[in-house]
């Protein structure tokens, strides 16, 4: 290994370098983001009580089919394949000429939202029953108490492991090369094919991606201890002991958030 | 006295097993009514069919005059008109003691934001859990949440309040200040129905004691009866034990 190689590369290369890492960021923030959100729809609609009778409950059931086969479709191919298949695919057999990032963010998109559906729906089930059961007990229907109860403790509860997943996807879309979409590892094959500098090259583009995983984990450590909040709850904290009611409301209208 | 909740032939049953037997029974306005019984006999899940948490099997539920299990009638706006205080609290975890409050008025009721808040206000003042309006439900103790979850019940002023088992999760210590709010609650004229094990409360606040023994009403009547003067065998036996 020589450091002067690795040097030279970066000093050479660095645009390329940078060009790649954002590409690669750009299209597991989106994938992610948009993933989490098919999966939560997704998620919600699969754990929800089967309705008693009726056309509902066939179209229930249906539903349920069609996203059960989704999930199972995405999350039993490999996404290098997948890729293969819509994008190469779309193209010869419907003639869509898709644009490649486009192509790229449906790709891990639908790929991360198979993953998170079920981590969604591992949520919804492990929230404590008797959250539900209050809930009804005040007079809320089960979408009032998705909206306000289950699912703000169901995005607490699954933020590892969406966590995981943002880490997965910026490792994963290295396999979007094979659609030539210019993210990290493809720049770095086109930097390494020019110089025949195949260690040094990828050393370069390792150190980029752990930085890259390292800052995201400790960046969703710090949002989890932030809703977390203290343990502890100090009385004398918040100033409010001998205030009366309307004093309250007035002092609390601004602080008081949901 | 104006019938408040009339139960008639109710019965309940999961998978073959009976729980509820042809249970009759019915709580009038402003009256106190205390369930008691062994664990198993069926208490909290009549209790639980009331407010529909267990779809009964059989019988029906008047309330006001309309039978509502009937399936056109809306089960949300019926569970408004009931608080439910339950054995494990219950609070939502995602939400802080005054705003556990206010949710389901601003949500369900459509109180505006202030009206929600002067009602959640007043409420934690009657429980004396005004000082913890910005604690997580983490941050307070058993006791601490009971009266929150009551609270919160009371927010939604119902008709009638269900209190399930409400102190069996709390330590001794505890056990005191969440059954003198409720006894503040019962002398203040709210209808209460209260499953309990809290014997000497039963006797002290209720204006009729049921007493429940495997799925049936064994005996109900004033307290004076089912403590001093039990006419039942089991009533007697099950006092003996406690």
């Amino acid at each position: 290994m020589s450091y002067d190689w690795i040097i030279k590369i970066v000093s050479d290369n660095w645009p390329m370098f940078i060009r790649g890492a954002v590409m690669t960021l750009y299209i597991s923030i989106i994938g992610t983001i948009v993933g989490s959100i098919i999966g939560l729809l997704v998620g919600v609609v699969r754990s929800a009580p089967v309705p008693e009778h009726g056309v509902k409950r066939v179209l229930f059931k249906v539903v349920n089919a069609i996203f059960a086969m989704y999930i199972e479709f995405f999350r039993g191919t490999p996404m290098i394949v997948q890729a293969m298949v819509i994008y190469y695919g779309s193209a010869l057999a419907f003639g869509i000429d898709m644009n490649r990032t486009f192509a790229a963010l449906f790709i891990v998109s639908i790929n991360t939202g198979a993953y998170m559906a079920e981590i969604v729906r591992g949520g919804i089930i492990s929230v404590d029953k008797g959250q539900f059961e209050a809930a009804y007990a005040t007079g809320m229907n089960h979408m009032q108490t998705m909206a306000n109860v289950v699912l703000p403790q169901v995005i607490r509860n699954i933020l590892p492991a969406t966590g995981n997943e943002f880490v997965i996807n910026i490792k994963d879309t290295s396999v979007l090369n094979v659609i030539s979409v210019s993210e990290l590892y493809f720049q770095t094959k086109s930097i390494a094919g020019n110089n025949f500098r195949y260690f040094e090259s990828f050393f370069v583009a390792c150190i980029l991606y752990f930085i890259m995983t390292f800052t995201v984990t400790r960046i969703l450590r710090f949002i989890e201890r932030k809703i977390d909040g203290p343990e502890n709850y100090i009385i004398y904290a918040n100033q409010m002991q001998v205030a009366t009611p309307e004093d309250m409301v007035a002092r609390t209208k601004s602080a008081n958030q949901y | 006295m104006e019938k408040l909740i009339d139960i008639q032939h109710l019965s309940k049953s999961f998978g073959t097993h009976e729980v509820l037997k042809d249970i009759n029974f019915s709580v009038d306005k402003g009256e106190v009514v205390c369930i008691i019984g062994s664990s198993g006999s069926g208490k909290s899940t009549l209790l639980r069919c009331i407010n529909l948490l267990e779809k009964p099997s059989g019988g029906q539920i008047i309330y006001k005059g309309e039978n509502i299990l009937d399936n056109r009638h809306d089960i949300c706006t019926y569970r408004t008109k009931l608080g439910m205080v339950f054995q494990q609290f219950n609070l939502f975890n995602n939400h802080n003691a005054l705003s556990n409050c206010m949710v389901g008025q601003m949500k369900v009721l459509k109180r505006s934001r202030e009206e929600a808040q002067r009602v959640a206000m007043k409420y934690l003042q009657v429980v004396g859990m005004e000082q913890y309006i910005n604690a997580k439900p983490k941050q307070l103790s058993g006791g601490q949440k009971q009266r929150v979850a009551i609270a919160r019940a009371l927010s939604m002023e119902p008709d009638v309040m269900l209190f399930d088992e409400p102190t069996s999760a709390l330590d001794p210590e505890m056990v005191g200040e969440v059954l003198k709010v409720m006894k503040k609650l019962a002398k203040s004229g709210l209808t209460m129905l209260v499953v309990t094990h809290e014997m000497g409360f039963a006797k002290e606040v209720s204006d009729r004691v049921v007493f429940m023994d495997k799925g049936v009403i064994a005996e109900e009547g004033p307290p004076e009866q089912i403590f001093n003067n039990p006419q039942q065998e089991r009533t007697r036996e099950f006092l003996n034990r406690t």
